[in-house]
């Protein structure tokens, strides 16, 4: 019977249901600690499922099923038919239910080894942490991974849920030995809270329902502990930062910072600053489509209108100004590795973080950590899965404080600049003062000043291509018709320089973008001295001619793709080198066992199939007349 | 006390252009449900060139819609709505959708099927596999292609399906706008991976973290109107296979020995009328929808023939495109 009742009435009873806010939990474990079935049991017992829904569970259990004639919870989880017929778990799922107490979000994720990064993403946004142990097996391996992920992404309460204690005859001593044995392991890395329950997903007990079968177990039951756990971070407390995602601006008389308040609060009247730049103002006003608000809180999305012109964009942090975050473009990260390609130190990747975008490199890894052990290993480079301490370098200073204080302004993921895979996660520890302590030198000779006795624009050529392929011929020939017309010239070459300034790097990948690395830097300093500049390197990976690019002002960097096809370069094979890559007597040789990943928009390409040397080489002086660089 | 909430167009359109107070302060749940969305959809106007809103004219579309105008005010929304209309929508959607876009000065892109329309394809005749395939799916990627939308907002939640529980908020596509479950982006807290390629695009899925509760609770607490059909009300109704269906217009084929009775009846989601089951209800306002929705036993999707086949339907039309 439906009852009438005014709309506030119905609201407060509505509102009612989410008093205590609203829990995100992770579950951690395997199919075979009962993961799945224990949240299963939840939704049902909470009476969250719906008739046609358990009739289609009713009907799935006896098509996939493992538990026979009775109800699988666990494929109420499954949700992709491909796992559901493999019978795992290989993605991240999201389940909503809710109690008269409390809503809560479920983040559902996989519990072995090579699920690590879908555990992290589930972990990300979660307040608590339930780490699932069977009570027949006790404390394993991949329990302390699962403990250790927990701690990494800043998860502050665990519920050690020692399950199937049906099978254990529901012995009280057994529970006692397994929670020992794990809190050995967990008691010092910092959690706020651990609480250990026995019980059984499959009947119930313990889950939603407390029976005499444990009846020497006088703690919470798990349900009861996640309606009244006390998850306030303390980040309403902490100082006010607003990162702007977006300017406002639908006329001329108004011009709003739109965003959402990652810590703190704000009020009309407090005094700002850009964090990257110092700039300073003070709030007008805090704009919302319900009217001004004189305060906004943290989660609170907003726009805040600013006194007087200020230059602000998208990405940067409006702080109080005594109470400013670190400013630096040099940190030291916890870094968990995504993707398949392992991790390159050097190359340049996307970071983001809040709402800012930068290019960053990982200049080096510190150690990798043995995440079933805690053990820290040294190591060069992280594949995926794995977890490292790293030092990061981004081309622009950027605004960010540390993880373990203030998660919103210590996150970010790392973006493959070609691929745009997000390839990594990271936790910023602290900031790393090297580079503020190391200012430029000003000098009082300019670029500019170098530049203009020359009389032409200082410009790289990056000449690239297969081996054989004849960029050294052809920078050669370009370098001499520009000595002949009187400008001042120099050629950086791959052999000569693997002779001397690189001549402690190899060829796997991570040497090969190292190398490029070092050849940017020279390059540079060489346009700071107002030189026309020819690099001739084979430079396979676009991330690392990216990376050259970025380091120089725009319009300096011109990328000649000497675009010459394979078996040219195998029959002219000047170095002999193909032959001995076909012999098998090099390895990593671009081409063979080594990619080539050729330009998409170079500024110009070269076919040497077609032009002769002289033709080719004129082709650029042409170009770079064209473009105004010869004066 | 009985109070009507059932908020005109016209009034609604009024509270965008001078900001009003509101009587009592949002339930806190909903705020954070509000902000989060609000987050995202900011997060894609900043970072797309060509982004739209796929409207459905339903409840959760409605949701969707207020949240961009909350997000983006004073500014005016910054985006075109698309709607896929496959010629069999209820009467009234249409309707709502144009007072709506007329009311609120949005900019309405209508994509039709018009190589379906010439072939009679229909959910009578055709079946309801083919009619979807045609008139939605594919009109669906037609619009995407002509106006090559870089990202595209739709109001699926999370909870309502399984294969969706999965989905990301932000979901890639490739060019030809498949979707690869086994290959997601990873999704950590808030820091959405916007990066693509030519031709790529994003759909996004600022609902996600709603469920059917929290929608009608919002539309209750936030007085946003909608499409009078969910409202019971009486409709002519004939019932097929167990399904109670509404003869919207002439074009639908009565057997025989069917007539068309006249019964209280509303309906929990919209889409093709043909296609859409009504449920036996006398909730004629928000307050008593929401009642009912406290006691319901039955998932809103069931109302909706397509899902009906295996539990594997609506993962595999994903994969082609269907939203």
């Amino acid at each position: 019977m439906v009852t009438e009742t005014t709309r506030d009435d119905l609201v407060d009873r509505l509102t009612h249901t989410g008093q205590h806010g609203v829990l995100r939990f992770i579950t951690c474990g395997s199919v075979d600690d009962g993961k799945s079935t224990l949240i299963g049991r939840l939704l049902y017992d909470a009476k969250l499922l719906f008739d046609d829904q358990i009739a289609g569970l009713e009907n799935d259990s006896k098509k996939h099923g493992t538990a026979g004639e009775e109800i699988d919870f666990a494929l109420l989880l499954d949700g992709l038919e491909a796992e559901r017929e493999q019978g795992i778990t290989i993605d991240v799922a999201y389940r909503y239910f809710s109690t008269e107490k409390r809503k809560f979000v479920v983040a559902d994720t996989p519990g072995h080894e090579q699920y690590t990064r879908n555990m992290a993403t589930g972990a990300s946004t979660a307040d608590l942490a339930i780490i699932l142990i069977d009570g027949r097996k006790g404390v394993l391996t991949q329990t302390l991974r699962h403990t250790y992920i927990a701690h990494m992404m800043g998860i502050r309460h665990l519920v050690l849920a020692v399950n199937k204690m049906d099978l254990v005859d529901w012995s009280c001593a057994r529970f006692h030995s397994i929670v020992a044995d794990y809190m050995k392991s967990a008691e010092n890395l910092g959690f706020k809270s651990i609480t250990a329950i026995p019980m059984s997903a499959r009947f119930g007990e313990n889950v939603s329902q407390r029976t005499d079968v444990m009846d020497w177990y006088t703690g919470p039951i798990l349900l009861e502990h996640l309606e009244s756990l006390d998850i306030e971070s303390g980040e309403a407390q902490q100082p006010l930062r607003f990162p702007v995602q977006w300017v406002n601006r639908p006329n001329l008389n108004f011009r709003g910072y739109a965003g959402t308040v990652a810590s703190g609060s704000v009020a009309v009247g407090d005094d700002i600053v850009v964090a990257s730049s110092g700039a300073a103002s003070r709030v007008s006003r805090i704009v919302t489509s319900d009217g001004d608000l004189e305060t906004a809180e943290i989660g609170d999305a907003v726009t805040l209108v600013l006194e007087g012109e200020i230059d602000i964009a998208r990405g940067d942090v409006l702080v109080p100004p005594q109470e400013r975050p670190d400013v630096s473009d040099q940190f030291a990260a916890e870094l968990l590795w995504m993707h398949e390609d392992e991790m390159l130190p050097g190359r340049s990747y996307l970071l983001k973080i809040g709402s800012h975008t930068v290019p960053a490199t990982i200049t080096s890894l510190k150690h990798r950590v043995d995440i079933n052990t805690f053990e820290k290993k040294p190591s060069r480079t992280l594949e995926m899965n794995g977890i490292g301490s790293c030092k990061v370098s981004t081309s622009r200073p950027i605004a960010f404080e540390p993880y373990k204080t203030n998660r919103a302004m210590g996150a970010f993921v790392l973006i493959d600049r070609f691929t745009n895979q997000t390839v990594g996660a990271g936790m910023i520890e602290f900031g790393l003062r090297r580079a503020s302590n190391i200012h430029q030198q000003a000098m009082d000779v300019s670029k500019d000043a170098r530049a203009k006795i020359k009389g032409q624009k200082p410009t790289l050529l990056w000449f690239t291509g297969l081996s054989g392929a004849g960029k050294s011929t052809v920078a050669n020939a370009v370098e001499s018709k520009l000595a002949e017309a009187g400008h001042h010239t120099y050629s950086l070459d791959g052999d000569n320089v693997r002779h001397g300034l690189n001549r402690d790097l190899g060829f796997t990948d991570l040497d090969r973008v190292e190398n490029i690395r070092r050849i940017g830097e020279v390059g540079k300093l060489m346009l700071d001295a107002g030189l026309l500049v020819t690099c001739s390197f084979i430079s396979p990976f676009r991330s690392e001619r990216q990376m050259a690019r970025d380091l120089v002002e725009g319009g300096e960097f011109i990328e000649v793709f000497v675009d010459t096809p394979l078996d040219v370069c195998i029959e002219r094979d000047p170095k002999g080198l193909y032959k001995k890559a076909l012999a098998g007597e090099i390895k990593n040789f671009t081409g063979f066992d080594s990619p080539y990943e050729a330009p998409e928009t170079p500024e110009l390409r070269l076919n040497t199939a077609e032009l002769s040397v002289e033709g080719a080489a004129d082709k650029v002086i042409a170009y770079l007349r064209e473009a105004n660089r010869l004066g | 006390m009985i109070t009507e909430f059932k908020t005109s167009i016209a009034d609604y359109a009024a509270r965008f252009k001078t900001a009003a107070e509101r009587s009592r302060p949002l339930s806190a749940h909903l705020k954070a449900l509000e902000a989060e969305s609000m987050y995202i959809m900011r997060e894609v106007v900043a970072e797309f060139e060509n982004p739209a809103m796929l409207y459905s004219v339903g409840k959760d579309s409605a949701v969707m819609l207020h949240l961009a105008l909350k997000a983006f005010y004073p500014s005016k929304l910054p985006f075109p709505l698309q709607h896929v209309d496959s010629t069999w929508k209820f009467r009234e959607m249409i309707k709502f959708r144009d007072e709506m876009a007329r009311a609120l000065d949005l900019e309405l892109r209508v994509e039709i099927n018009e190589d379906g329309v010439a072939r009679g394809i229909n959910p009578f005749d055709s079946g309801s596999n083919l009619h979807t395939q045609v008139m939605k799916t594919e009109a669906l990627r037609s619009a995407l292609n002509r106006h090559k939308y870089d990202a595209a907002f739709g109001g699926a939640r999370r909870d309502e399906e399984k294969s969706r529980a999965k989905e990301r908020i932000f979901s890639f596509r490739d060019g030809n706008h498949g979707w690869e479950p086994r290959n997601q982006r990873p999704e950590l807290w808030n820091l959405f991976n916007t990066r693509i390629m030519p031709g790529e695009s994003i759909r996004v899925f600022p609902l996600s973290n709603w469920t059917e509760l929290d929608i009608w609770q919002y539309i209750l607490e936030e007085d946003i109107p909608i499409v009078p059909l969910y409202f019971a009300a009486p409709r002519p109704v004939v019932e097929r296979d167990g399904t109670t269906l509404m003869v919207d217009d002439d074009r639908f084929p009565l057997g025989k020995d069917e007539r068309p009775e006249e019964r209280v009846v509303r309906f929990r989601t919209l889409g093709c009328y043909p296609l859409t089951g009504a449920v036996e209800s006398s909730a004629d306002t928000l307050e008593k929808i929401v009642l009912e929705m406290l006691t319901a036993r039955t998932s809103e999707r069931s109302g909706r023939l397509i899902d009906r086949d295996e539990a594997g339907s609506m993962e595999k039309k994903k994969r082609e495109g269907y939203f």
